[in-house]
Formats: structure tokens, C-alpha cells, sequence
């Protein structure tokens, strides 16, 4: 046996951390855009414009770059799970593994199969049968963000599981639970409806480039009016499912809460920094507290936000790690004395199972059962409580930027859209090139919403129960080193190429393709 | 319904799904094979782009296949995917890089302004070709001659002492490497590796309207059938007559068992005969096309890729049934993974037989859509009217 090793630890989840943030920045656009596709070739076989199919086919081709390089940097993630965290996927894999199997059943295949159609089937079905593919793609994609969210969301939120000492892994008690708990659907249609603004976001500022260069303004006109309204449609639905995430939050990881608002000693009536500049207490060497200056605040908001009560009692990083006995919250020493209980009872139940002594196992394991919600802290029974504090100003900025903006993107489709319907809108340089420049922005805000997510629970890999120290695989950090770098150069050289391709390929715009085709034809 | 079985019963029938991907896999590998084929293939510009086009419109499924393989595999034997990935890190790693840079060569390979070039792109194809069948085919082998690895899972009660409270460990200094060093191993990889490229001829020969390329196609279909069969001859012999990892039914202890594989076969006769029918089908699909190339040169596919399928298939029934372990460690016997001791709880595969259901679903809407887009064969001029090439 090794000592532990943190620098395995950190490598591993900055390998993580590196293959998921690239995965997502592909993810996003496949989800949102293979439906605006769908709504365009919808109107071209109700109306058999065939400006329509031009516009179609275009984004098609962009749909087609971004999708190779999904598809690409998906795979490592799930295999990533036995490769790195190998004891997390016996730990849980009795419940994780079934929504990835799922992915793969009902997903995958159905977007696969129908790309293909929709990419090489333009001549070969009738039009029905084309449109439906592309629907079925889109339904695809966003079947398989389910299952992965779902995946996701329970990790952050364990339900419907139980753990057996007999295996020694938490095991799947009901699947309905997990599918339909309150955290795995709010956390899908939040990540989905921001996919949908991304990509709405997207077609817009490409759409704006070509006003910008006086090309192709029926094309450009058009695909603004189906993404503005796509877009205002989906902001709304951020808003109510980005409020549900944060209500959630406050409700099951009460520490990443209060990391986010930087709240270091809870209160009723909490107010809602809205913005703010963090900076170290120095008199606080214990709890990393930070203090906020140049805020702005809106009283109460942030107990009416969490609990819908302005007199709610909000706790703080200082009552979460110290306890507080008014509000019936456990310190963190407290809780892993009790992991500690539950793990060495679990120890006491096995080793009284293999001589077969009856009632010790069954001391041990009214022990375990009781003391099982804190299993995860026991970890930490002789460590530093520090540790289980996230990054506070990462998860307290990224949250912040990420709300700013999705204002910002409401603004944006609402003036666009206006603007499109008065035509108006070629005229507006400054509208032009704010659009534009707001593409790069909602890979940020979208990133960002990750940041606080992931960041925001650790040490946590399963909320309470099982922390990052728990859960790698045991090799040699040198090994994690090298493939975390070996990631970094395949996945960045691959992104600049998909850069330089997509720009090319809106270069050309859609006319000349179509033009293409014809003397191909002829 | 599935309520009612045993337990058993569910952890056999998971372990047949995961064998009949594993199989489905192996056949699809053809996209692999010809990637290594594309330049002995293909002498002109035009004709290396009728055959990355054919490989291209199927290389997501094989892809698809993998990645639910995994997922399948991980929902219903969740100690084989913390064992075998953790400790073998290299090997998969490897084969999972291979698979990325796979991805996106298609798509971008001539999309202007690509960054890296068109020759690049197809090397990347080629590595896939290479390095994804051999080790796929080498981390399959030690199912048959095991790793070196440990398993206690009282190791997550370790508090005191600094320890690490991983259930597994890994022996290997090379991280899974160790296994392309041992040469039965490495006989089943190439025999991936060739099986691979001769399914891809065969495909070929199904698809391609192109007198030049099949005359080279006929060659090649030689010269990569008497390599298959020879390493698959070794790797098939060795393996009968080798000792393998047996399991006492009532005491559920490991202990090695000379000639158990031969055992198996003789022990479940219908194994047995499904593993003949593969063979002489994988055979005659080769065999037929080389006696009379002209006329029967299409449906060798059909042949040698449902005898892969059966092959595959049954290779991974003598792997896992009749109280064998089929991921079994050479460092500490008992650790060795079983259907039984390394599968999801009752519930769990209970769930996922429900999702089972789904799959002839799949199969049926996968047949439809490609018989409607790929009705006739391929040549020079329709790659040149498409819309959308690789
Ligand atoms: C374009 C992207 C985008 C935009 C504009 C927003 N979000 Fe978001 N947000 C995401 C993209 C995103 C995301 C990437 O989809 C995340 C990451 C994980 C998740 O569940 O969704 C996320 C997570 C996330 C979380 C953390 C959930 C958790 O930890 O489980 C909260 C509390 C919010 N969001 C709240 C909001 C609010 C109140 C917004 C108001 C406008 C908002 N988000 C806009
Ligand atoms: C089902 C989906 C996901 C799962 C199961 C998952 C799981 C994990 C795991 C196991 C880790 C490493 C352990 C840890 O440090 O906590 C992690 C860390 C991380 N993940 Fe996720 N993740 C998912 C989706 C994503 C996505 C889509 C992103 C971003 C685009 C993301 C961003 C991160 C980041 C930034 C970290 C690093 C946190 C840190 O090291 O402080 N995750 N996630
Ligand atoms: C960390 C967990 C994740 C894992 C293990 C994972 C796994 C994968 C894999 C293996 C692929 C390639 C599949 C194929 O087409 O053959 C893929 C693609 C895809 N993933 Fe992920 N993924 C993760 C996170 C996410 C998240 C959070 C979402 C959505 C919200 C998502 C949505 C998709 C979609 C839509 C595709 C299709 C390809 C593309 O969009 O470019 N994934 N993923």
C-alpha cells in the first residue's frame, strides 16, 4: 500500500477538469443547433423555398465540424471513469454505469444512424423521411444529454440508492428516483435550454458577420429571426431553471451555496451580492474566509432565492465547518467522527461475517446504517477541515459572470429581433458587432456553469459520501501527468484545426456551396 | 418479468449482451482494417477517396459500438471497469487515443484550411487501423491468460496510517503494457489486426464498382487471409490446450485447471458448435471470393462477418460460463473477476434487461435507414455528385 497521494489526486482531476471543459465546448452547439436545423428544413418542406434548403445545409456543415469533435473528446470521459477513478466505479457503478449504458442504448445509436441519413441522404430519401432524420438527430442529442445529466445530477444529489456492506457499494434501490429526482431534471432542462441559447447566440453572430460584410443578407436575416426567437424563448427558460438549480443547491450542498455567495456567517434575511471584489481576511487564518468590498446588494435576496422566505435562515461556511446547534447543523468534526464510526463498522461487520459471529455483525451494522449519511467525511477524521471547503472566489465569480451574461443575451435577441423584424438591422454596426463578439461570451457562460458546479462540490465526488481521495485509480501520478498533457496537445491542436475549418467553411457562406452542387450536377 | 429470474440467470444473460457487442465490435473493426488499407488500395486521388468515403459513412458505428460496449459492460460488471481500466491505464488509454484521433479525420480530412493537411488526417486513420485492433485484440487475450492485479475491497475501511483506500491494484509496472509482451496475447491482436483487414476487402468487394481497385482488392484478400489464419490457428490452439482459471462451484474458489477452455467446449456442445459454424463460415466468405472472384465476390462479407460475429461471440462464452473466471489475476487467484462476484446488484440488471428490450428496436431502425441510403454500389462519379464527402 501507497501513502496517499495528493499529486495523484490533483492530477486527476485536473485531467478531468481538462477532458470535460473541452468536451463541453462542442456539446453545447450539437444540442441547440441540430434543432434550429430542424426548424429550417421544417419550413423548407412546408414551403419548398429552396432558400430554405441553402440555409439548412449550411449550418448542416458547421453542425458536421463541431459534431466529429464532440464525438472525439466524449469518448475519454466515460472510459475516464474506470481509468482514473477506478474506485469511484465499483464504489457507485452499480448505479452510475446503468444511465451511461442508457446513453449508449437509446441514444448514441439513434444519433448516429440518422446523421448519416442527413448528411448523405439528401438524394437518395424523399423529403419526409429526410426532415424526420434530422428531427431524430436532434432528439438524439438530447436524449443522450439526459442520460449523461441524470448521471451527473446524482452525483451531486444521491438518491434512490442504498448502500450493501456485503459489497461494499452503494447500490441502485430505485430507478425512478434517480431519473426523476428534483436535481436530474432541473439540471437537464437548465443545460439544455443553455445549450439552446449558446447555439442561438452562435447563428446569430455568424449571421451578424455576413450583414457586417454586406454578404448574403436573405440568408443572414432569416437564420437571425429563427435564432432570436429561439433564443428568447430559451433565456426564459434558463432563468426559471437556473433559479431551480440555485434552490436546489442551497437545499442539498449547502456548502456550495455559501461558497457562491461568499456567505461566511449565515443569517436571515441573507442579501444577494450581485456584484462584489473578494479579498483574504487576514485575521481568519482557519476558514480561507474572504471578505467582499465595492458590492452591490439587494437585501433579503438571498434567502428569498434559496427558500422562497425573506426571514429564511441561510447558513454560512462558518456554521457548516463549526456547527451550529440553533440550527440543528453538525460540525464538520462531528460529522467525521461519525464517518469515522461508519467506516470502522463496517470494517467490524466484514471481519465478523468471515468468522461468522452473528451479533457483532449486527451491532456493526445498526452502526453503519446510522452513521452511513457522514461515510464520506470520515476520510477526513484525521486531516484538516480546510479541505473541505471549495475554491470560494472561483465558484463566487463564475456564478456572477455567468448570470451577467445570460442577461446580456436576453438584451441581445430582444434588440436583434426588433431590429430584424423592422429591417433595420444591416444598418446597426455597433448591434453587428456586439452580436458577433457575443459568440465567445456564451462559451464562457456556458464553461462557467461548469466551474461552479464541479468546483463548487468539492471535495465531493458523490455529495457526502465519497471524496476525491476515495475514489482514484492507483497509478503512479507520472502516468496521470504525461496523459494530461498528452490530452492538452491532442485536444487543443484538434480544437485550433476545427477553428480554422468552421471559419473557413462560413468564409464560403452558403451560395458558393450550392453553386457547387449545381456544376457537380450538371 | 425479468423480476422473476434468478440471480444467476440475469449476470448469464448480461454476460451474453456484452459478449454479442464485444462480437458486433470485432466484425465492425473492418472500418479499422481498411484504414490501413486505403494506399495499397487506392493508387489515385480519386480512388483513395472512394474508399475513405465507404469507411467514412460507417466509422460511426463502430465508434458507437465501442462507446455502448463500455457503457454496457460498465452497468452490468462494475468491478471489471474499476479493475481492468484503472490498472491497465496504458493499454486503454492507447487504444481510447487511437479512437480520438479516428473521430474528427474523416470530417476534416478535406475541409479546407484543415490545419494539418490531408496526409496527416490519414495517418491518423492508419494508427486507428493499427494500434485499435492489435491492442483491443491483446486486452481481450488476457481474459484467457489474466493480469496481475488484486482486489480488497476491505481496503476502503483503511483510515490510519496515510494508506490509500483503493480496492485494486495493479502489479504490472507497465500499467496493462506488460500484456503486448506475452505472445499468446499478441497472436489474438494480430489475428484482430488481419481478420480486420480481410473484412474490409470483403467489404469492399460488396460495395466498390471499380475494376481497378478490386483487381488489387483479389491480391490483397491473400495475402491477408493466410496471415488471419495462421495467427488465429495459434492463438486458438494454444488456447485449448492451455491451463485456465476455474472456478469451484460450491466454495466459489479459483484454482487453475488444465485444459479447462477445451473443457468448456466439450462441457457446453452448443458453444462448441456455434464456434465450427463460425469458423467455416469466416472460411467459406473468404475462401468463395478467391476461387470464383467474378461472381461471388460480394456476399463474402455476409459470410465471414456473421462467422466473426459467432466466433467472437462464443470465444467470450468460454471466457466467462461454466464456472470460469474471465478476468482472472495471475498475482492472486482469488481475486480473479467472475460473472458472478464482479456484476451490478439484482436490481440493476433487472433495469437494464428492461432497456435491453430496446435493442432490436435498434437494430430494426439501423437496417432501415442504411438500406435507404445505400442501395447500390459505389463509384468514381457518384463520389463526385455527392453533397457531402469525406
Ligand atoms: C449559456 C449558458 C448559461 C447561462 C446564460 C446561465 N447558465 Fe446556469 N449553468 C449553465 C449554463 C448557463 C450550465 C453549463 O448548463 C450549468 C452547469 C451545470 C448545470 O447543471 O448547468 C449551469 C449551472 C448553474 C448553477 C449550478 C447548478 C449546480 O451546481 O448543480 C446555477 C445555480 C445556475 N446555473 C444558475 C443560473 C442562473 C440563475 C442563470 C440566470 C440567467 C443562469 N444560470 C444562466
Ligand atoms: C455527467 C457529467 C459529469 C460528471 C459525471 C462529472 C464528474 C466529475 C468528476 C469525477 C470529477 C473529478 C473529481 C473532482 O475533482 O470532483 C469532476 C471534476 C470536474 N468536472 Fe465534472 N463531470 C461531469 C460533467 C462535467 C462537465 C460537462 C464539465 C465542464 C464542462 C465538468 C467540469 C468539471 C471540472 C471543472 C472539474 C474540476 C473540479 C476541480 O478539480 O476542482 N464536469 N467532474
Ligand atoms: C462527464 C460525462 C460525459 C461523458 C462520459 C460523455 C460521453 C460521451 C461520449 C462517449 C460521446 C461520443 C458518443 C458517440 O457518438 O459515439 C459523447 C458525445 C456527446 N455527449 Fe458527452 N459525455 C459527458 C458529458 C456530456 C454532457 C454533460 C452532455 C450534455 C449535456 C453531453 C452530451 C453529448 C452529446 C450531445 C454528444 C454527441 C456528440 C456531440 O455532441 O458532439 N456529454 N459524450
Amino acid at each position: 500500500m501507497e501513502h496517499i497521494d495528493f499529486s495523484l489526486v490533483d492530477w486527476s482531476r485536473a485531467q478531468f477538469a481538462l477532458t470535460a471543459l473541452y468536451h463541453w465546448l462542442f456539446v453545447p452547439l450539437t444540442l441547440g443547433l441540430s434543432f434550429i436545423i430542424a426548424f429550417m428544413e421544417t419550413q423548407y418542406v412546408r414551403t419548398g423555398n429552396p432558400e430554405w434548403k441553402r440555409i439548412t445545409k449550411f449550418w448542416m456543415t458547421l453542425f458536421g465540424v463541431n459534431f466529429a469533435i464532440g464525438v472525439a473528446t466524449g469518448i475519454i470521459l466515460e472510459f475516464e471513469f474506470g481509468t482514473n477513478w477506478s474506485n469511484y466505479s465499483w464504489f457507485v457503478g452499480d448505479i452510475f454505469g446503468a444511465p451511461l449504458a442508457i446513453e449508449g442504448i437509446m441514444a448514441f445509436f439513434l444519433e448516429s444512424t440518422f446523421i448519416a441519413v442527413m448528411f448523405f441522404g439528401w438524394n437518395k430519401v424523399s423529403k419526409k423521411f429526410h426532415l424526420l432524420s434530422t428531427w431524430l438527430v436532434a432528439i438524439g442529442s438530447n436524449l443522450s444529454a439526459l442520460w449523461i445529466l441524470v448521471a451527473n445530477a446524482w452525483m451531486q444529489y444521491p438518491a434512490g440508492m442504498k448502500f450493501n456492506p456485503d459489497t461494499a457499494r452503494n447500490e441502485m434501490v430505485n430507478f425512478w428516483d434517480v431519473l426523476f429526482s428534483p436535481v436530474a431534471l432541473n439540471k437537464f432542462f437548465h443545460t439544455v435550454t443553455s445549450s439552446y441559447v449558446l447555439s442561438a447566440v452562435f447563428v446569430i453572430g455568424v449571421s451578424a458577420w455576413f450583414l457586417l460584410k454586406n454578404k448574403e443578407q436573405l440568408f443572414a436575416k432569416k437564420s437571425i429571426i429563427v435564432a432570436s426567437i429561439f433564443g428568447l424563448v430559451t433565456s426564459f427558460l434558463i432563468i426559471i431553471t437556473g433559479d431551480g438549480s440555485a434552490k436546489n443547491m442551497a437545499k442539498y450542498q449547502p456548502m456550495k451555496f455559501a461558497a457562491m455567495e461568499n456567505l461566511y456567517t449565515g443569517r436571515q434575511n441573507a442579501p444577494l451580492a450581485v456584484i462584489g471584489l473578494l479579498q483574504k481576511d487576514k485575521t481568519d487564518t482557519i476558514l480561507d474566509k474572504q471578505n467582499i468590498s465595492l458590492k452591490i446588494e439587494i437585501p433579503s435576496l438571498l434567502s428569498i432565492m434559496a427558500f422562497q422566505d425573506a426571514n429564511a435562515y441561510v447558513p454560512g461556511i462558518h456554521d457548516l465547518v463549526n456547527g451550529n446547534a440553533e440550527h440543528n447543523i453538525l460540525s464538520y468534526k462531528e460529522r467525521s467522527d461519525k464517518g469515522k464510526i461508519a467506516i470502522t463498522s463496517l470494517a467490524e461487520y466484514k471481519n465478523a461475517k468471515k468468522t461468522g459471529n452473528d451479533s457483532i455483525a449486527n451491532a456493526a451494522l445498526t452502526k453503519l446504517n446510522e452513521n452511513y449519511p457522514h461515510f464520506g467525511y470520515g476520510y477526513y477524521a484525521n486531516r484538516n477541515v480546510n479541505e473541505l471547503i471549495p475554491n470560494i472566489p472561483l465558484t463566487f465569480y463564475s456564478f456572477r459572470i455567468m448570470v451577467g451574461l445570460g442577461f446580456h443575451f436576453i438584451a441581445l435577441f430582444l434588440v436583434v429581433w426588433i431590429l430584424a423584424k423592422k429591417d433595420k438591422l444591416e444598418k446597426k454596426r455597433f448591434i453587428l458587432y456586439t452580436a458577433l463578439w457575443s459568440i465567445p461570451l456564451a462559451y464562457i457562460a456556458s464553461e462557467l456553469g461548469w466551474v461552479v458546479t464541479e468546483v463548487g462540490r468539492q471535495p465531493w465526488v458523490i455529495q457526502d459520501i465519497l471524496p476525491t481521495i476515495a475514489a482514484v485509480s492507483q497509478i503512479k501520478s507520472t502516468s496521470v501527468q504525461i496523459t494530461f498533457w498528452l490530452f492538452f496537445v491532442i485536444f487543443t491542436g484538434l480544437l485550433i484545426a476545427e477553428i480554422k475549418i468552421m471559419l473557413s467553411q462560413i468564409k464560403k457562406g452558403p451560395e458558393t456551396e450550392l453553386i457547387e452542387n449545381e456544376i457537380r450536377i450538371n | 418479468m425479468f423480476e422473476t429470474f434468478q440471480y444467476i440467470t440475469l449476470q448469464q444473460y448480461w454476460w451474453i449482451i456484452v459478449s454479442l457487442l464485444g462480437a458486433i465490435l470485432v466484425f465492425l473493426m473492418f472500418v479499422q482494417g481498411g484504414q490501413t488499407l486505403i494506399y495499397t488500395l487506392g493508387k489515385t486521388e480519386d480512388e483513395r477517396t472512394v474508399l475513405v468515403n465507404l469507411l467514412g459513412r460507417k466509422w460511426e458505428f463502430t465508434f458507437t459500438t465501442l462507446v455502448t460496449f463500455g457503457g454496457a459492460f460498465f452497468a452490468s460488471f462494475p468491478l471489471f471497469y474499476s479493475t481492468s481500466f484503472g490498472g491497465a491505464y496504458w493499454v486503454w488509454i492507447l487504444i481510447l487515443i487511437a479512437f480520438v484521433v479516428q473521430a474528427v479525420a474523416y470530417e476534416y480530412r478535406t475541409k479546407p484550411n484543415n490545419l494539418f493537411g490531408k496526409r496527416l488526417y490519414e495517418i491518423l486513420l492508419f494508427i486507428n487501423g493499427l494500434l485499435g485492433t492489435i491492442l483491443i485484440g491483446t486486452a481481450v487475450a488476457t481474459f484467457f491468460t489474466g493480469s496481475g492485479f488484486s482486489v480488497n475491497k476491505m481496503n476502503l475501511t483503511l483510515l490510519t496510517g496515510n494508506k490509500m483506500p483503493i480496492i485494486s491494484e495493479w502489479t504490472g509496472l507497465a500499467h496493462g503494457l506488460e500484456a503486448a509482451f506475452n505472445l499468446q496475447n499478441l497472436s489474438l491482436g494480430l489475428t484482430v489486426f488481419f481478420l480486420a483487414r480481410v473484412l474490409a476487402l470483403l467489404y469492399f468487394m460488396n460495395r466498390v464498382n471499380n475494376t481497378k481497385i478490386m483487381e488489387r482488392v483479389k491480391k490483397q484478400l491473400l495475402y491477408n487471409a493466410i496471415p488471419f489464419v495462421i495467427f488465429f490457428l495459434t492463438f486458438t490452439i494454444w488456447l485449448l490446450f492451455s491451463k485456465g482459471f476455474a472456478v469451484n462451484p460450491t466454495t466459489k474458489e479459483v484454482f487453475i485447471e488444465p485444459y479447462k477452455y477445451l473443457h468448456n467446449l466439450i462441457a457446453m456442445p452448443a458453444v462448441a458448435i456455434l464456434f465450427l459454424i463460425g469458423v467455416l463460415l469466416v472460411l467459406i466468405g473468404i475462401i468463395r471470393p478467391l476461387m470464383c472472384f467474378e461472381k461471388c465476390s460480394t456476399k463474402g462479407i455476409w459470410a465471414t462477418g456473421i462467422g466473426t460475429i459467432l466466433n467472437v461471440f462464443s470465444l467470450f462464452l468460454l471466457a466467462g460460463f461454466n464456472n470460469t473466471a474471465y478476468y482472472p489475476s495471475t498475482f492472486d487467484l482469488q481475486s480473479s473477476l467472475t460473472i458472478e462476484n464482479s456484476s451490478s446488484s439484482f436490481y440493476t440488471l433487472t433495469v437494464m434487461s428492461y432497456v435491453s428490450l430496446l435493442v432490436p428496436f435498434v437494430i430494426a431502425y439501423i437496417w432501415y435507414a442504411w438500406r435507404s441510403i445505400d442501395n447500390k454500389k459505389i463509384d468514381i462519379q457518384e463520389i463526385k455528385t455527392e453533397t457531402h464527402v469525406y
